[in-house]
């Protein structure tokens, strides 16, 4: 069977299995006009999955227009010249396929998950809307009102969703990840048509777009499809490497309080800025990643453990690693009291737990198990083609290359306990945090303090 | 054009509740798998697609029972005992149990729905025995220890406090409550915080022992292993389990309230609407014709006429979707959409109108043509991974269809006619809505009391 099958036998060695040395077959190559493109192959089934993904996100918005990019994505539904209306979805659901789009901070992706015999048609109806989109008053003005009920689902009806949009703001200093990628309503309501097809025309070229197809597909064939559609598509504006503002030393811990009288159990998140896969130092990332799940990967991390069984003043604890980023990575601990127990007491827990691994780091037994762990999750990724799909689109249309991605479970191998101990003690930095308290009333008792 | 925004795609916001029916949408030529029925020397059946290309095994299950199996005054307790099965088991207590869990990177999970108690496994090859065993251990021995019965208990009842106070929650809470009063299907699976501390020890082994038999198991097997190591495995985890369940019996219902329109008041900014009615069961002549009348009214596609109309003609909401409900008991249309106060019943009027208009005048020609194609390829797509294959087969067993009912779908689905789909469209729409509105609605006439939400 292919060689990707080999690899995951390879992988499981860690586990203490026999290894077999093998690389998956990823093929990466460019095509003339400077787009990207991945080949997973998975033969598994007779089904693709087919992404772009643009080098573009929230992140590189104008000051003021907060939503644009996510605004932009909706938008890109709405038909070209040569494919109007909703012909591309009415496709789509013809072959029995399945369709969506995505937008974060770095990058904006289209997807459709479609029988292979579908896929150079998919690539011709995506290469036609890099640079064909037609938008008309009509269709804009309905979708901005969607999206700002997408805003309302999302945030406005969601305390969780109304906290987090306040802690990123208080995270990042300077830096644009501070604004919500799907928008600060008040600037959601006041985009236009013009300037979503000036972002289009700026950023939606072939030369900042990555293709990644996952599936029953080879290499060979895929570069003969993609030289014939997406080939022909001229790039219509340079790209510039992106130079968002760096975040100045920070100096000063920060909390936000979001009250809300929907708020029937109180909890708190803390997020520590710390640097992605993109911009960490080499081990560094791996590092922290074994160091989340040491503290707060399930219900035999230290958090847990201490918080929720021994000490039994918690529902719920936990750490987390958000490791995929252009610019910065985010660290992630939480807490929920158990009711008659205060986020203080909860609080306390969590910086004791914190404050002892960064003084003695992590014991032999899980360093072990956790990377154990985290390269058998590497091997689940690989039973669904999509998911590998989104590996891979995600790390390219952040700055890593496939090599770091192929490489992944190879560096979560070489961590040592020093350098988790390491990690720990540079980056569970209070002054480069945010803690974040949802609670019922500012007045609540259950306020931290 | 669904956009999101840390990481989100569609199915977020597909309800729990149509969850259940998940499976009866699955349709047409899958892969090329071939399902093979396995008996174990000791009796238990499973059925196995062996995908030796990477080396995993997922395992699924099902016991028939479920949350309608809860004792009188202890809804939850099916739920309650699905949390705690992988929380210590035989001589191994809960951090035990998750440590040999979490060394060999062993996925061990269940969940309670109306009907059933689910489980499954998911382990490298390489760990296969020690899985299989802990799997065995879960269902034959769990402890129950108190110290974490009451751990999950309140991560239980922390969670029902927090559904509280959440519109979607409370819509979806009202429909099922008024629609089934005072059967089992009327109670939340995972139980109320009255009904929650009340459920004792001795009550999650009762339930145990009634419903985890062999009986009323179906088993799904997919990945690296043949037929033989399937068969040792059904006998070992599974033989111990008694022959026969106890379940106590369900009757089968209609849902009530049609017609109502039922309002909640609660001061957030989007107003939360479901909206549902009786369906046509997976057994019924019709259901494949209803199966593309609901799939042309609100299926997962972009082009459904609820789609259309609320969304991208009008901009009224992000999501629209309605979804066929498949319980053992009683079939339901059901669905859900959000918007803002103020047109909220500009809102239920629309989704109202579309319903009739199509209970009336039937589908197009050519509409039918299309959500005959999408059904029909849409199915092998959507296995997209052991898991999900591994659940098809518990529920392709669960539907009694038949080992060979893949290759027959197409066919099934190419014999609905037009005037099969006119008539099951007025069958299967015209039989009233109820209606449960939650927020701050406008425009809407309850036709009961006005509730609030709890105040705090």
């Amino acid at each position: 069977m292919s060689k990707t099958l080999i690899l995951l036998i390879a992988l499981v060695g860690a586990a203490g299995v026999a290894r077999a040395g093998a690389e998956p077959q990823v093929a990466d190559f460019t095509l003339g006009n400077g787009l990207e493109v991945v080949v997973v192959p998975d033969h598994r089934a007779p089904v693709v999955t087919h992404m772009i993904w643009y080098k573009v996100g929230g992140a590189d918005e104008t000051p003021g227009k907060s939503g644009l990019a996510h605004f932009l994505e909706h938008l890109m539904f709405k038909g070209t010249a040569q494919n109007p209306g909703n012909r591309f979805s009415q496709e789509v659901a013809a072959i029995g396929g399945q369709e969506n789009a995505f937008t974060t901070s770095d990058y904006t992706g289209f997807f459709q998950r479609v029988p292979r015999e579908h896929l150079k048609e998919m690539m011709a109806f995506e290469a036609d809307r890099i640079t064909g989109l037609v938008l008309t008053d009509a269709v804009v003005r309905p979708e901005l009102n969607v999206v700002l009920e997408e805003q309302n689902m999302r945030v406005a009806n969601n305390p969780n969703g109304r906290l987090a949009e306040q802690m990123n703001a208080a995270l990042y200093l300077n830096h644009p990840y501070g604004r919500p990628v799907i928008g600060w309503r008040s600037e959601i309501e006041s985009l236009s048509r013009d300037e979503a097809l000036a972002f289009y025309r700026r950023f939606y070229t072939p030369n900042n777009a990555i293709v990644v197809v996952a599936g029953d597909v080879t290499p060979e064939e895929v570069k003969a499809d993609a030289e014939e559609t997406y080939g022909k598509v001229a790039p219509r504006a340079e790209i510039v490497p992106r130079q968002r503002p760096r975040e100045p030393v920070q100096e000063a811990p920060r909390t936000v309080t979001l009250a809300d009288a929907r708020v029937e159990q109180p909890s708190l998140t803390r997020f520590y800025l710390v640097p992605s896969r993109t911009t960490a130092k080499p081990g560094e990332s791996a590092a922290l990643e074994v160091l989340a799940h040491v503290l707060g990967g399930g219900a035999n991390s230290r958090l847990y453990r201490t918080l929720v069984v021994e000490q039994g003043i918690a529902l719920g604890a936990g750490a987390y690693y958000s490791d995929t980023a252009l610019d910065y990575g985010k660290f992630g601990v939480y807490g929920a009291p158990k009711p008659g127990k205060t986020l203080h007491d909860v609080e306390a827990a969590i910086d004791a737990v914190l404050a002892d691994v960064s003084e003695h780091g992590v014991t032999a037994d899980e360093l072990e198990l956790a990377k154990n762990r985290l390269i058998a999750d590497s091997i689940y990724a690989q039973d669904n083609q999509a998911t590998l799909a989104r590996l891979y689109g995600a790390a390219l249309a952040t700055g890593q290359t496939v090599d770091m991605v192929r490489n992944w479970p190879e560096a979560i191998r070489a961590v040592t306990a020093d350098a988790v101990h390491q990690a720990a003690r540079t980056w569970l930095d209070r002054r480069a945090s945010v803690t974040g308290y949802l609670v019922n009333s500012l007045q609540s008792e259950e306020k931290h303090s | 054009m669904n956009a999101m925004t840390p990481a989100l795609s569609r199915s977020l916001l597909r309800r729990g509740a149509v969850a259940v029916a998940a499976l009866a949408i699955f349709a047409a030529p899958a892969c090329a798998t071939t399902i093979e029925r396995v008996v174990s020397p000791g009796g238990i059946e499973a059925w196995l697609v062996r995908e030796p290309a990477v080396p995993l095994i997922a395992v699924n299950f099902a016991f028939v029972g479920g949350a309608a199996q809860d004792p009188a005054g202890k809804a939850g307790t099916a739920s309650l005992v699905a949390s705690l099965l992988d929380e210590g088991a035989g001589d191994f207590d809960s951090t035990t149990f998750h440590d040999r869990l979490e060394r060999k990177a062993i996925e061990l999970g269940f969940e309670a729905e109306h009907d059933t108690l689910r489980g499954s496994l998911r382990t490298l090859v390489e760990n296969r025995d020690e899985a299989f065993d802990d799997l065995r251990l879960s269902l034959t021995a769990p402890r129950f220890d108190p110290p974490a019965v009451e751990i999950i208990r309140a991560q239980m009842l922390s969670v029902l406090r927090r559904s509280a106070t959440s519109p979607t929650d409370i819509a979806s809470r009202r429909w099922w409550d008024t629609a089934f009063a005072g059967h089992p299907y009327g109670r939340p699976v995972s139980g109320t915080l009255e009904s929650v501390p009340g459920i004792t020890i001795d009550d999650l082994k009762a339930y145990t022992g009634r419903v985890l038999a062999r009986a009323n198991l179906k088993v799904g097997i997919v990945g690296d292993i043949d037929a033989e190591a399937a068969k040792s495995m059904l006998d070992l985890v599974f033989g111990a389990l008694p022959a026969q369940p106890e379940l106590a019996p369900v009757a089968t219902v209609a849902p009530q309230g049609l017609g109502q329109r039922i309002t909640v008041k609660l001061d957030v900014p989007q107003t939360v609407i479901t909206f549902g009615g009786a369906g046509i069961a997976r057994k019924d002549p019709d259901f494949m014709a209803a199966y593309m009348v609901n799939q042309i009214l609100g299926g997962g596609t972009f082009s459904s006429r609820l789609y259309r109309e609320v969304r991208e003609k009008r901009g009224l909401a992000y999501s629209v979707n309605d979804d066929l409900v498949l319980l053992d008991h009683a079939a339901l249309f059901l669905g859900a959409t959000a918007t803002r106060g103020d047109r909220s019943g500009e809102t239920v009027d629309l989704v109202e109108k579309e319903i009739r208009r199509l209970a009336e005048g039937g589908p197009t020609p050519e509409e039918l043509t299309k959500a005959k194609a999408y059904l029909k390829a849409a199915f092998a797509l959507n296995l997209d991974s052991s898991s999900k294959i591994a659940a098809l087969l518990v529920q392709l067993q669960r539907d009694d269809l038949g080992i060979d009912y893949i290759t027959r779908r197409s066919q099934l689905i190419d014999a609905v006619t037009l005037d099969d789909a006119k008539r099951v469209a007025k069958r299967l729409l015209d039989g009233g809505l109820l209606v449960t509105v939650v927020g701050r609605p406008e425009g809407i006439v309850s036709t009961s009391a006005d509730f609030s939400a709890p105040a705090k």
